[in-house]
């Protein structure tokens, strides 16, 4: 995918010296002042799971940064008490590592040979097949609550990680196949048929010809179901209690009960040992991902 | 012994038929063109032929044994696609190489026949790109290659030459019609260029709306067209279609141009149509078969021939060649003729037909007379 280079239209260099000065003074504030905004958050929950807690409690979370340590972030990880279980947020935090990989991984293969195997092969009422696995696309989570309940029940994975892996990757595989469908609708046709010409089948076709194009469209699947699979909450909720639950279940506790003393530096640790994971990867993908969702598999 | 045959072949989406009870037969080695205008189901044709898409009835044989339900790869041809079709992650010799590796054929005589075929189409610098790098040209040439490499029973051509520039073309056309000859394949080939079809083809098929209207060599398509769509499509610029009657007279039959001066142009004695008298046809004349009279090609020719006044309205010189625009009888014609023969644009001056190329269709059923 070679990138195009294109001569943007530059609005903040047209004009007079003066108002070219105005222009470009009043974007950069506005950037700035929303940047700060958003990140404000992070920035305090950062600061303030490197301070004492009595320091927290006297000045409150908004105050100049005095006598850090890393400790908090070590009591996180290793022996912060979470919901009566002393092990720190790792315990949950590999939880989560061993839901999202898998569920990320088969979602993604799934919707890969799906997204093919609709886009390429055509077979009767193909359409339907793929209206109603793109129907969970457009399903709320909550409807599937009652439903996924009771399979779990059934086949006896409640309460347990792979039961979690199950369900996030039935629910991922309405957005993958959406998204490999659409990318390789853009693939001719005639690829297709020359390879079948030339003496190829179904998975031959697929794994020299489809998967070779098919890494921008991987990474957006990665990344889209990567995070939202870290990031979600409702399933592990109701699903896993305990220490099976994933770590966004797990954090919730600190905003539980209000039974005893608040840990505010520790849980600040927590919090962020849990959004990091997701925020690496869509700072390391995310260049890619848009590219991926904009790119046709072949120009 | 016929190395392709179609035998009643029809094709239908949903309740549109594209095509028509198609026959045709192509001899061992023959160079079959398919021509005719877009959308007439040539591709459509094509790809059933190769098992990519399915019959609605009929059949297709294969150097006599029925394909119909055979898959593509257990067809033994070669195609060559339109679009080129080259696999975009691969480099030109892995696109050689991937039918092959099908095929499971040892690494070393795919080495091998890469070689000879890549020498043989001059793409040996280019094997270790990709096809986005390459030119256009360079691409047509990766997938005549690809389909080289094997030794099929037939090739199939899908337009091959359509996305070249003119120039490239012309080449690219007599490097078809070399391969041909020292391959010596049945080849289908479709174009909807009917020079090519003519330059290259040893049997045309000229098809229209999903019927086949003629299957001839080029020289009988030309010359005894079947049709008038046959003749129209046939032959750069148009054959001249003139409303016109046929009259027996003592010395037998001839034509009257309608809205002309009534004059008789006879018609030569082996073009004697089974006609009655002042039965209404089609008068066809082919632009190059006019001469200014005072050349008279036909003439120095033997060839039976009349004089007609015509009145020149515009000329379009192309340098090899000088069109005229004009009128006869009052009806629309064109005429080709040397660029130093050329009339001034506005004379009248007379022309001579030559009578033995002449066509006669009926205005009805459109059908050679
Ligand atoms: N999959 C399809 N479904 C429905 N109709 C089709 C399909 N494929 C082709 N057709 C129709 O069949 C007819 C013949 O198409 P075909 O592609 O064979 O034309 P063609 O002669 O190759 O034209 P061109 O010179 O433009 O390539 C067209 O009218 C087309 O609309
Ligand atoms: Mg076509």
């Amino acid at each position: 995918m070679a990138d195009t280079t294109h001569q943007a239209f530059d609005p903040l260099a047209t004009g007079s010296r003066a108002r070219q000065f105005r222009a470009k003074f009043t974007v950069y504030a506005l950037l700035v002042f929303f940047a700060l905004l958003y990140l404000s958050p992070l920035v305090i929950i950062f600061m303030n799971s490197f301070r004492p807690l009595e320091h927290i409690v006297r000045e409150g979370f908004i105050s100049s940064p005095r006598a850090l340590s890393p400790q908090y972030w070590i009591e996180a990880w290793s022996t912060f008490c979470i919901g009566g279980n002393c092990e720190g947020v790792s315990r949950y935090f590999s939880n989560t590592l061993m839901m999202t990989v898998p569920a990320t991984i088969l979602s993604t293969a799934f919707g890969v040979v799906n997204g093919y195997a609709l886009s390429k092969w055509r077979f009767k009422y193909d359409t339907w097949v793929f209206g109603l696995i793109t129907l969970g696309v457009f399903l709320p989570a909550q409807m599937t609550l009652l439903p996924w309940a009771f399979v779990l029940g059934k086949i006896g994975l409640s309460n347990t990680i792979a039961g979690l892996v199950l369900v996030h990757t039935v629910q991922g595989i309405s957005f993958t196949t959406l998204f490999c469908r659409n990318y390789f609708v853009a693939v001719p046709d005639d690829l297709i048929k020359a390879a079948r010409i030339d003496g190829a089948g179904f998975w031959r076709i697929f794994r020299r010809i489809m998967l070779p194009l098919s890494p921008p469209i991987l990474i957006v699947c990665v990344i889209w179901q990567f995070t939202g699979i870290w990031n979600e909450f409702l399933f592990g909720t109701v699903f896993t209690s305990g220490a099976n639950q994933p770590i966004t279940s797990a954090i919730v506790a600190f905003s539980g009960s209000g039974t005893g003393e608040r840990h505010y530096n520790v849980e600040a640790a927590s919090v962020i040992f849990a959004a990091l994971p997701p925020l690496l990867v869509y700072v390391l993908g995310g260049k890619y991902f848009v590219r991926g969702l904009t790119s046709g598999a072949v120009k | 012994m016929s190395s392709l045959a179609i035998r009643n072949l029809r094709k239908s989406y949903g309740s549109v038929e594209v095509l028509k009870d198609i026959n045709l037969e192509a001899e061992s080695g023959e160079f079959v063109a398919l021509v005719g205008p877009s959308g007439c189901g040539k591709s459509t044709l094509l790809s059933i032929i190769a098992g990519l898409e399915s019959v609605s009835s009929g059949e297709v044989a294969i150097e006599d044994k029925v394909v119909n339900n055979e898959a593509p790869k257990d067809r033994d041809i070669a195609m060559v696609f339109q679009s080129y079709a080259l696999y975009p992650t691969m480099t030109v010799r892995q696109n050689m190489t991937f039918g092959m590796e099908c095929r499971n054929i040892d690494k070393g005589t795919q080495a091998a026949t890469v070689a000879r075929v890549a020498a043989l189409l001059q793409i040996e610098p280019l094997l270790d790109r990709k096809p986005g790098q390459l030119s256009g040209g360079q691409r047509q040439r990766v997938a005549m290659g690809r389909a080289l490499v094997r030794d099929p029973k037939l090739f199939l051509f899908d337009e091959p030459l359509s996305n070249l520039d003119a120039k490239l073309r012309v080449e690219m056309r007599s490097e078809i019609k070399k391969l041909h000859q020292n391959v010596g394949r049945t080849t289908v080939y479709v174009t909807h260029d009917q020079v090519e079809a003519m330059t290259l083809a040893t049997r045309i098929a000229v098809m229209h709306q999903g019927v086949l209207q003629q299957f001839a060599t080029p020289k009988e398509i030309y010359e005894q067209p079947a049709n008038i769509f046959v003749a129209g499509f046939m032959g750069s610029p148009n054959m001249n279609f003139f409303a016109a009657k046929y009259v027996n007279s003592a010395e037998g039959g001839g034509i009257v141009l309608d809205g002309g001066d009534g004059s008789l142009l006879p018609l030569p004695g082996q073009r004697q149509p089974n006609l009655r008298d002042g039965q209404q046809v089609i008068f066809g004349v082919r632009p190059e078969h006019f001469s200014p009279a005072h050349v008279a090609r036909a003439t120095r020719k033997g060839n039976p021939s009349v004089i007609v006044p015509v009145s020149i309205d515009m000329d379009e010189p192309t340098g090899s060649e000088t069109i005229l625009m004009c009128s006869i009888a009052g009806q629309e014609a064109t005429i080709v003729c040397e660029p130093d023969e050329a009339p001034t644009t506005g004379t009248a001056i007379d022309f001579e037909i030559d009578m033995s190329k002449v066509s006669l269709f009926d205005p009805t059923s459109e059908a050679r007379l």
